[in-house]
């Protein structure tokens, strides 16, 4: 159990995927203007990470690693290097899957994420969990925890973000650093913050 | 070259930068900017995966029908970064475990999606690709421009030669240990981008709430 712990706290404040590896920048710096989007998104982020993260370790287990098709019969077979295109299909067809189901099954909820479950497809912090995951060698157990883990990350650095500029609309920015200048600046802040967690062994 | 085509390659560099002015692509590229010579790898391999694409992509578009675009395109682009990838895996294989899954990341990068949506899909193949290459380009241009401010300032080294020789090794120069870390990546292409808007003026944003000019001259 304290290990799964330990693997949690490590992805959402050391290993942060926004913060400490830069991932779904694009969509943390368009999204973060307001904390109601923020959260509609975080929550999205964090639903997807769980199902994808694990899927993906799995298929990599089972199918595509060197030998992994020994069960089938072709112990010899190595499709590793069709990892990146199946990835990137599992993600499009998982969130093509939730959203159906959040149509069917929670409507207010599918209101309120909108526009933003198509675009998570494209957000580098579900592929880079995925990359991460399986480049580690994590297992079943451990991906999920992980999956959980860097979604949480990302989705609480996004409202944190969401709510700084919240405030921010009310200070005096010189002209050229208004709007992405500052943005940059205050995320490098908030990654100084979170990168005081490092030492934490559990 | 005609007018048209350079504008579609050097507009992109710093007019009309995808990074600075558009924000995007910047997802995957800054993990790797703490060293020069990965980010020069990650720079050709973007442009290449970007040029290509772009080519591909227009070369197809009479067909294309487009409730299925996105998904042909994401397919194009994963192809061209398996291809990519398993050649610096093969010639690169130093640089390609520092990059780990930095290049597979380029799938996601939204420069690629973007220039192939809104510009390969409506022009022809040799201006699409000219496009792309301008704006791996422009993306290049950051990129290094924060490689070798991280590089030199942190370990005092460019491309692994000495520069700024430490303390350490008996010279004068006491690296910023911070300019390897996450964060200083972040200050680094904010003051970037503070310098291109004090230049290109036109690109500054409109503040979003204005306090009004007499309560602020008194506040003052």
């Amino acid at each position: 159990m304290g290990n799964y712990l330990e693997l949690f706290i490590k992805a959402v404040f050391v290993e942060n995927l926004a913060l400490s590896f830069f991932l779904g920048m694009c969509t943390f710096l368009a999204v973060s203007k307001r904390i109601q989007t923020a959260f509609g998104l975080g929550a999205a982020v964090i639903a997807v990470q769980l199902i994808t993260v694990p899927t993906n370790t799995l298929l990599y287990h089972y199918v595509l690693e060197e030998g992994a098709l020994g069960w089938a019969g072709f112990p010899d077979v190595d499709l590793s290097f069709l990892g990146l295109v199946t990835y990137i299909g599992v993600i499009a067809a998982m969130v093509q899957i939730l959203e159906m189901v959040l149509d069917r099954y929670f409507p207010p909820l599918f209101h309120a994420l909108g526009i933003y479950l198509p675009l998570i497809t494209v957000n580098c912090a579900i592929l880079g969990g995925t990359l991460f995951s399986v480049q580690r060698d994590y297992t079943m157990t451990e991906s999920v925890v992980y999956g959980i883990g860097s979604g949480f990350g990302w989705a609480l650095a996004l409202v944190g973000l969401a709510g700084i500029r919240e405030k921010l609309k009310y200070s005096d920015v010189p002209a050229g650093l208004q709007g992405l200048g500052i943005t940059f600046i205050i995320v490098g802040l908030m990654s100084l913050g979170f990168m005081a967690f490092a030492g934490i062994q559990l | 070259m005609s007018s048209v085509a350079k504008r579609a390659l050097l507009e992109p560099v710093v007019d009309n930068n995808p990074v600075t002015l558009h924000v995007l692509g910047i997802c995957s590229a800054l993990a790797v900017t703490t060293s020069l010579l990965p980010s020069l790898y990650m720079c050709v391999a973007l442009t290449v995966v970007a040029a290509c694409a772009n080519a591909a992509v227009s070369a197809i578009r009479h067909v294309l029908p487009s409730s299925i675009r996105i998904i042909v395109q994401m397919t194009i682009i994963a192809s061209l970064v398996i291809v990519v990838d398993e050649s610096l895996k093969a010639f690169a294989f130093e640089t390609s475990r520092e990059l780990s899954v930095f290049v597979g990341l380029i799938i996601t990068n939204c420069i690629v999606l973007g220039r192939t949506e809104s510009f390969a899909s409506k022009n022809p193949v040799g201006l699409s690709f000219l496009d792309g290459v301008g704006n791996g380009l422009g993306y290049s241009v950051i990129l290094i421009l924060v490689a070798s401010t991280r590089e030199l300032l942190g370990a005092g080294t460019l491309l692994g030669y000495t520069i700024l020789p430490s303390v350490a090794d008996g010279g004068w120069y006491s690296p910023n240990g911070m300019m390897l870390l996450p964060p200083s990546a972040f200050f680094v292409i904010g003051l970037i981008i503070w310098a291109v808007r004090s230049w290109k003026v036109e690109q500054v944003e409109k503040p979003e709430f204005q306090i009004h000019e007499v309560h602020r001259k008194e506040a003052l």
